[in-house]
């Protein structure tokens, strides 16, 4: 239950005490983690690359989700490749003009690329993907082949 | 400014509910840039997965709560490969200088960002004054 990589001896590598500093507070986050929900969540198996994404399936598709508000299909490009799926784009920001004044400034433009590779063998030729409320949704369909068969016993 | 930077995975941001929820969920707070002019204060928020019919904006004695449902978008016979992120409500609160003329504020949602102008009263846009040398 308790991670064991929890304490890591600094190696002897470069050393950035930013790096260590980053390290650490991700630790921090796994512990309270741990405390307050008691079960592994999503952030520890995640990729840490932009977009995070969810993979779905059913029977005859995949579907890859990620959230990406703010942007429109034009500015997304996804390449397929065998079995991995490349999404990358730039989301920007437009600025607001000269004489506004910020009180808050959360919202982050930039670019962004990621490879994600699918568990099973995909038709690459019929890949759909669409963008609603800023929430992209990549159907893959499974090829022939990957799809589950129902095998009757006689 | 921004065009080169890389984006960073950003965790959403839970919410610690000041009440307890009557429905079960995950409430989120939505990441949002603020800024005023001097004749309005526009509101920005990232709320993917929200549409217009699924967003309320109250106002009530200055106090602005922007609420957002999302529906469940996995069909019901989809089963997890990789979760990375997780999906529930937006919500977020925020006092408002009395001065905004609540008659007039605009929203808009596009692509799952919201946009809000929130539009001065009259008497509260600043006057310049000028100096006369005497």
């Amino acid at each position: 239950m308790f991670p064991r990589n929890f304490i890591k001896l600094p190696g002897f590598g470069t050393i950035d005490p930013f790096a260590e500093m980053a390290q650490m507070r991700r630790h921090m986050d796994a512990l309270s983690d741990l405390f307050l929900r008691g079960s592994p969540t999503a952030r520890e198996i995640s990729a840490g690359v932009f977009p995070l994404v969810n993979i779905t399936e059913n029977r005859n598709n995949y579907y890859v989700r990620a959230e990406l508000p703010g942007l429109k299909a034009s500015d997304l490009d996804i390449q397929v490749t065998g079995k991995s799926l490349a999404i990358s784009g730039e989301r920007s920001i437009p600025p607001e003009g000269e004489n506004v004044k910020y009180h808050r400034r959360e919202r982050e433009a930039g670019k962004f690329s990621r490879v994600i590779s699918l568990p099973g063998e995909i038709d690459n030729e019929r890949i759909e993907a669409r963008m609603t409320d800023g929430l992209l949704t990549v159907v893959v369909p499974k090829s022939e082949a990957a799809r589950p068969r129902q095998i009757t016993v006689s | 400014m921004a065009e080169s930077k890389e984006l960073q995975v950003k965790e959403k941001q839970e919410m610690a509910p000041a009440a307890e929820q009557t429905r079960p969920g995950l409430v989120f707070t939505p990441r949002v840039d603020i800024f005023e002019t001097d004749a309005d204060l526009t509101l920005l928020a990232d709320m993917p997965g929200v549409s217009s019919d699924n967003i309320t904006i109250d106002l009530n004695e200055g106090v602005l709560a922007i609420t957002g449902d999302v529906k469940p978008w996995e069909g019901p016979d989809e089963s997890d490969v990789l979760v990375e992120f997780e999906t529930g409500k937006y919500f977020r609160k925020f006092t408002l200088p009395g001065t905004i003329d609540q008659q007039k504020i605009e929203a808009n949602l596009q692509d799952g960002v919201l946009r809000l102008r929130l539009p001065k009263a009259e008497k509260a846009r600043p006057r310049k004054i000028t100096v006369n040398a005497g």
